[in-house]
């Protein structure tokens, strides 16, 4: 029956459109559903992309550095620091490694402690920075080398902090994708009432086409082929507003954060042209279900 | 052509039908007639499968009714033309395509139909109307075009119910006409009517069998018919 109905939809019949009387209120209702849901379902689809690139980001930038701090006694800070740099320049993984100066650690310092901070006087930890490759070194075997050489040291690859972020951004993205499937689900359930209330009105027609020798299945392809093309063009059209709304956004800037970066960028443009088949499909499949369940009610 | 077996047909606890046996051979004509709600109609309606008995066995084109499926069911009421006193015809559609939707349903061309359509209309009398909507048509158009529709199928079999319910006798007679024209091309006509004047009628132009319902069984009418 769902082969027939697909071809039919594909091939059309304008006889068979004329059958079923043009409906008020449902046409409405699937129309205002489809465009209402597509226009969602673009800006869903514009956080679980826009989430999906920070996470991608965020793990990126972050997993591509580490910092190696150093706490010893100011005669053996120079020595520490010097076994150090040479450990890591032995360490597979590790691209460079940078002592930071004290004008730089200075920096570090100024927005908590102001610019006049006499820091050459202060017991500051020496600070060096790491640069990975991108296949990255091994976190557990360097402090283990380093506990060995260098007891003042401590590695922080940003691991800590870095996981949650990336956890977070990329639950933001299950999140819109999880949107998504329930703007599609509340669509199918929408128009499956649609559906339904349109085959109850019809119930005499339905009647009469079943006693000039219709089958169920042409019965049920006609209103198919109808809610389904009703729901192709609201979310053509909501789908088309969501992307003017995308477009309306600022764009994305390191001030704006995370808010300014929210649309497309790239391919994912095209993404949204894919919500009104889908819309398309969803009517298709819940009106399929509703037209065999009321026809084998009426039988 | 059709035969019911010993069938009962029972609804909501209540038994409509009983002990109905009958059997229809191809050419025949016969009426079906008795009080209103003896179960004329619900008797038609189990000769073209809208209805199942409760027992007992309907045979239709030598097929057991109970063996087809809807889509079966569906395209046996191809080969069987029904009238109804009500007509039913979908309001939005004009006469010429109401009496077209046998042939829009079963996927037929139209437009290659279009020759048959006409000769059917005038037939009926109806070609100046093909274009009016079934709201703007007086009783004896409805119940032509419903005819017309019933036929265009070229169906084995035509069954009417109260075909001349709401019509004057002048009209009654024409359709009776068009009835009595269409079991002389060979088909096979069943009318279930209460107006026993017309079924005198029929019988001064055609060889009818009168079968009638009473208390829920069938029987052949007396000399009176």
């Amino acid at each position: 029956m769902i082969r027939g109905a697909l071809s039919g939809l594909i091939a059309g019949d304008k006889q068979a459109d004329r059958v079923v009387p043009p409906s008020g209120f449902t046409a409405q209702l699937t129309l205002f559903a489809a465009g209402a849901m597509g226009f969602l379902a673009v800006f869903a689809l514009a956080l679980s992309l826009a989430s999906g690139r920070l996470a991608d980001r965020w793990a990126d930038e972050l997993a591509r550095s580490a910092t190696l701090r150093i706490s010893a006694p100011a005669d053996q800070m120079t020595a520490q620091t010097n076994a150090a740099l040479q450990v890591l320049r032995q360490t597979p993984g590790v691209q460079s490694a940078r002592a930071l100066s004290d004008a730089e650690q200075a920096a570090l310092l100024t927005p908590w402690f102001g610019p006049d901070l006499p820091i050459e006087t202060l017991p500051v930890p020496q600070l060096i920075e790491i640069v990975e490759t991108p296949q990255g070194f091994d976190a557990a075997g360097l402090r283990l080398r380093l506990s060995a050489q260098v007891p003042g040291a401590v590695l922080d690859d940003h691991t800590r902090w870095r996981r949650p972020l990336v956890e977070a951004a990329g639950r933001l993205r299950a999140l819109g994708l999880i949107s998504i499937l329930l703007i599609g689900a509340a669509m199918a359930a929408m128009i499956t009432l649609a559906a339904n209330a349109a085959l109850s009105a019809n119930a005499q027609v339905i009647e009469v086409l079943r006693l000039v020798g219709a089958k169920d299945g042409y019965i049920a392809q006609a209103f198919v082929r109808r809610f389904t093309f009703r729901a192709l063009i609201g979310a053509a059209v909501g789908a088309f507003l969501g992307v003017c709304g995308v477009l309306l956004l600022p764009e994305a800037s390191d001030e704006g954060g995370f808010l300014t970066g929210l649309g497309f960028a790239g391919l994912g443009w095209f993404y949204p042209l894919a919500i009104p088949p889908l819309g398309a499909v969803v009517a298709f499949v819940a009106t399929g279900y509703a037209a065999r369940r009321t026809l084998r009610g009426l039988s | 052509m059709i035969e019911l077996d010993n069938i009962a047909y029972s609804y909501g606890g209540a038994e409509l039908l009983s002990e109905i046996s009958i059997r229809l051979t191809p050419g025949s004509f016969h009426f079906l007639t008795g009080p209103s709600g003896a179960g004329k109609t619900t008797l038609l309606k189990l000769c073209y499968g809208a209805l199942l008995p409760t027992s007992g066995q309907v045979r239709l084109f030598d097929t057991d009714m109970r063996r087809l499926d809807r889509d079966q069911i569906a395209l046996m009421r191809r080969r069987i033309g029904v009238v109804h006193q009500d007509c039913r015809f979908l309001d939005h559609l004009t006469l010429a395509e109401n009496v077209a939707l046998p042939l829009t349903v079963s996927g037929r061309d139209l437009a290659a139909e279009a020759g048959n359509l006409g000769e059917l209309l005038n037939w009926v009398g109806l070609s100046a109307r093909s274009d009016a909507l079934p709201p703007e048509l007086s009783g004896g158009e409805r119940q032509r075009a419903a005819l017309a529709r019933a036929v265009i199928m070229s169906p084995d079999l035509v069954l009417a119910d109260e075909p001349t319910g709401n019509v004057d006798w002048d009209m009654s007679q024409r359709l009776l006409q068009l009835l009595v024209e269409l079991n002389r091309m060979g088909k096979t006509v069943l009318i279930a009517s209460h107006d026993l004047a017309l079924i005198r009628a029929a019988k001064t132009q055609v060889q009818a069998r009168v079968l009638r319902i009473s208390n829920r069984r069938l029987q052949l009418a007396g000399a009176d018919l």
